[in-house]
Formats: structure tokens, sequence, C-alpha cells
């Protein structure tokens, strides 16, 4: 196995997800299974290849640097569940 | 400080680019404006919004990685650095991890002891700020923090050192050389307070000799250079007393608090440095030409350095002159300015750094803003040059120059300034001071030289200081002894 429960459970805090037992070890098992099939990829020599950065053949997409209108406070906050003083309001966090 | 042990320091110095928007989006990046009024989609990090690079930002980085001695990558591509913080909209960071726009630089710093050492520079990356926190402070709002997201995905250089430095000195030598290099380059204001210069330090201790680095704490939140060598110092001492007593350094990271000068612990954040790296499939790789590479090197200013020398080799500054007048960009231009029009480089390093900066540090202004502007700071010293006026007749017209805007030979003009070297006029005043007293002239002739000093105060006052000194003093002598 390359994926364990303990992984499983590791990243889905990272990712706050809430799973129960048994999502965990159905995901153990699809995940190992999904990096058993990339896997594949090490019986190819791919000695010299640059590694894919992006799917799209394609560099350099910019922008200059001149100001466009944005939201006002009260559309950037129109869909916050709960804001103040123009704020969006969190409960609070302090180290 | 135990001489058992040595410090080790990195650092981290998170640079705020002084583009016009956004790195990410259109957005203005104008500090202390109503919160959430700089917003979009895209810094919002609203589903299906389009991160697009803003190209200032990218020669911008381009140029602190050349004055930093840095190797510009061809290719270098942006990442997600995963994790959940309310100041960070989308739940990642868009930051440069694997290949980043800048490597393998360095920076020459002075010691203490005359020598130079030469602090790495292991690479500089491209990266987008987060929110601004405000923690409550009305009744209405102690429970909860605020998120004001103008400042989210404001374009930040991150430019990270090697382990170099073996003392807070060094660390802030390195920081100021850096800071004074942003802020000619014109890609950061340098504003400590206002976050746009942001240092974060990596210290760690370790027996001398030893070559193993010891275990590192990295100490954040420090936003002045003076609280920068404080935290340090507090915590090298904090490591070596934890060692001394059987203890052992943790890696964390720690919070400087300026009111009690300690660092503290910043619990709970371990498991959030897993960050889950990865390229960003919303942004192409940056490629980044040798043609353009040369167009940004063309448009680099002469940096602090440079400047120090040439003032130094050049123009015959003593080091500390050249030290002063080139450590802001604008004061260095307003000197090189004088210069040219006036030629005696000493005499304009004299009077830029006695008067015109004193002027400036009394009345609060920038040295752009300058009542007195080079031409009129020159043409002052040419009638000091020409001995139109003495130089404390000089220091006189230039306060007035400061109020009144006025040129230097309209105020001589107006006000009689000009120096006497009529010889009669002098002798007449000469012969006053010498009859009214005798006293003084019989105990200068029995021996006591000094008061020679005496009586050419004594005339110069009667002149009302215009008299020439020099002409004042031989005539005395000669009338005195005749």
């Amino acid at each position: 196995m390359k994926i364990t429960h303990a992984d499983v459970e590791h990243v889905s805090r990272l990712a706050r997800l809430a799973l129960s037992e048994q999502e965990i070890d159905s995901l153990t098992c699809e995940m190992d299974a999904i990096l058993d099939y990339v896997d594949q990829l090490n019986s190819l020599d791919t000695e010299g290849i640059v590694p894919t950065a992006h799917a799209v053949p394609m560099e350099n997409a910019f922008r200059a640097d001149e100001v466009k209108p944005g939201f006002t406070p009260e559309q950037a906050l129109s869909n916050a569940p709960d804001a103040a003083e123009n704020a969006f309001r969190v409960r609070r966090v302090i180290e | 400080m135990n001489e058992h042990y040595e410090t080790v320091i990195g650092l981290e110095v998170h640079v705020q680019l002084t583009t016009r928007t956004k790195i990410f989006c259109g957005c203005s990046t104008e500090f202390g404006r109503t919160p959430n009024s700089q917003t979009c989609p895209v810094c919002l990090g609203l589903p299906g919004a389009l991160p697009v690079l803003n190209r200032k930002a990218v020669e911008f980085a381009i140029r602190t990685g050349l004055a930093t001695n840095c190797r510009i990558a061809p290719r270098s591509i942006f990442a997600r650095k995963n994790y959940f913080y309310p100041d960070l909209p989308k739940g990642y960071q868009i930051s440069q991890f694997e290949l980043p726009v800048c490597e393998h630089g360095w920076l020459d710093i002075d010691l203490e002891d005359g020598g130079v050492k030469r602090i790495g520079i292991t690479r500089a990356h491209m990266e987008e700020d987060a929110g601004k926190l405000i923690h409550g402070e009305t009744p209405e709002t102690a429970g909860s923090s605020l998120v004001d997201l103008n400042r989210a995905c404001t374009p930040l250089l991150e430019i990270v050192s090697e382990p170099d430095m073996r003392s807070a000195d060094q660390a802030i030598a390195y920081l100021k050389k850096l800071h004074q290099i942003v802020v000619y380059l014109g890609v950061c204001d340098g504003n400590l307070e206002e976050g746009s210069f942001r240092c974060d330090a990596n210290v760690s201790v370790r027996p001398h000799g030893q070559k193993a680095f010891g275990t590192r704490a990295e100490l954040k939140n420090i936003n002045s250079f003076r609280f920068i060598k404080q935290a340090i110092e507090y915590e090298v001492e904090r490591q070596i007393d934890l060692i001394e007593s059987g203890g052992k350094v943790i890696q964390e990271t720690r919070l400087f608090d300026s009111n009690t000068g300690m660092t503290r612990s910043m619990r709970g954040k371990e498991e959030a440095h897993d960050y889950r790296y990865f390229p960003d499939p919303d942004l192409v790789p940056l490629v980044i030409s040798q043609e353009w590479i040369a167009e940004v090197r063309a448009t680099l200013p002469e940096l602090p350095e440079a400047k120090r020398r040439r003032f130094v080799e050049g123009l015959g500054l003593s080091t500390y002159d050249a030290e002063v007048l080139a450590a802001d960009r604008k004061l260095a231009d307003y000197f090189d300015a004088c210069v040219t029009l006036a030629k005696d480089a000493k005499s304009c390093a004299n009077w830029v750094m006695g008067e015109v900066l004193r002027k400036l540090k009394e009345t609060d202004t920038a040295i752009t803003s300058a009542p007195v502007t080079p031409e009129m700071l020159s043409g002052l010293l040419a009638r000091i040059a020409d001995e139109t006026i003495s130089g404390k007749i000089a220091k006189t017209v230039f306060e007035q120059m400061w109020q009144n805007g006025e040129p230097a030979d309209r105020i001589i003009e107006a006000q009689g300034l000009k120096q006497v070297t009529d010889t009669g006029e002098i002798e007449g005043l000469v012969d006053q001071v010498i009859a009214a007293h005798p006293e003084q002239v019989s105990e200068y002739l029995s021996g006591k030289d000094k008061l020679i000093g005496f009586f050419v105060g004594k005339v110069m006052q009667a002149s009302q200081g215009k008299a020439n000194p020099g002409m004042v003093n031989q005539l005395l002598k000669k009338k005195l002894h005749g």
C-alpha cells in the first residue's frame, strides 16, 4: 500500500474534511489505486523531459499595471455570512 | 552572550512591490483605504475567477534580482501553497516553490571591524500577500476578527538568504543594505511600519566548531530594525540558556513582543506547515528572455555601493561623507546636481550635509521639495568662492534663501552683504578698534599673540561681518606691529 489510513486522515484534516472511518477506508483504497495507475509512467524513459507545469502549451499571459474598477465594499460583502465595519467578520483569531 | 556558542541567522524578507495594481488583478494597491473597497472576484477568491500576472511585478522582480546578483530564471512557475486562515480567501496562496524567479544571489555587508562579508541569497520568489485581520475592539466586535481584503493579492517578493549571518549586527547590516537597494530601485517604498518591508528571522545556536546547525526558531512580527536586533538577541540568549540547563530547542514559530522585548511560542501551527504545494493550473509558466533581462538591466540606477565608491574615488569625499550622501537616492541626486554646477565637491558635500540636511530635518521637508534647489545652492557657493561673501555670511544668506526662495545674488545685493575688500574701509575700522583697546594692544605687544583673535572679532563686528577676514588679519598685524 502506498497510501495508508493515517495518510488519508492527515490529508483530510489539512483539507478540513470530516470523514467517517468508513470513508477513510474506502478513500485509502481508491487513492492507492490512483497512485498505482500513475505508477505506470515509471515504465517509460522520461530522461530529459521537462516536468509538465501546465497542461496547455502556453507561456507568459500578462496584464498591464492599470487599475480596473472592482467591487464596492457592499458588493464585496454581499455574500459574506457575517460582516461588520465594512469587513468580513469571523470568529476571533488571535495568537 | 555565552562565548561557547555561535549564532546562525538566516533571513526571509517580504518586499512589497510598488506596482499600482495587485499581482493577479487590476485592483489598486493603495494603502489605508476603506476596508474591502479594493477588491474584485480574483482577489476575493470567488469561484471561476482567473488570475492574470501583472507584467510590472515581474519587471520589479527582475530588477531586484539583478541588483542582488541573482540568476534570473529563464522559466519559472507559480504554485499553490495550501493552508486555511481567515485572511486567505482562496484557501491557498499563489506563490513560487520549485522554480522561483531569482536564485543564487549575494550581497556584501560591511563588518564592524572594517572587513566585508558576503551573504548568500538562496532565492527570491514572487507571491501574493494575504489580507489584513483586525481584531475587534468595540463591544459589538470584541469576540470577532474583521477581515479586510484590500491587501490580499498585493505583489510580494520574498527574498531568502542563506544562514550566513553570525550576529544580530550582521543581520541588521544585511537588512539595511537590502532595504536601501529596493528603495533605490524604486520597487518598494521601504515603509517598515506599514509592512512594505517585513522580516522573518531564522535563528539557531551551536557550539563553536560544530558543523551541523542547531534547531532553529522562526521569529515573526518584527517591524523595525531595532526590534529585529532585540528579537534576535533575546532569542539567542533564550536558546543558550535552554541548552545550558539541559533543555532542547524545538523548531517553532515565535512572535516578538515589542512591549516585553521577548519572543513567545506560537503554538498549534506545526501541522499547518504541510503546505502541499503544486503548480497552479490557472497560471501559465513565466518565461523571461535574455532580451527582457538586458532591457531591465539597462534601466537599473547606479546603486548605493557604486555611488559611494564614485563619491570617494571620483570626488575625493571621505568614506563617512560618501556614506551619508549615498544613503538616500534623492539626496545623492541633489548632491550630484550641486557638484555638476558648482564643481567643488567638498564644499557641496559640506553644505548639503550641514545646512541642507539641518533645514530639512528642522522643517520636516523632503529633499525633493527643498526650497533651495541645487541651482540656488551652487549660486551661493559661487559667491563664497569668488569672495563676494564670507562663509559665515553665507549661512545667513542660505537661511533667507530657504525662507524666501530667492537666489543668493538678490539677497546679497538687496541687503548689502557684499564682503568689504576695500583696503581703505577696513583700515579705518582697524584703526578704530586699536584706538579703543589700548590695554589689549600693549598685552598683545608684550607677547600675548592669541589676542589677535580678539581684534579680528572686534573688526568683523564693526563691519557687521562683511569685512574680508583674511584682509582684516593682515591689516591688523601690520598696524599693531607697525
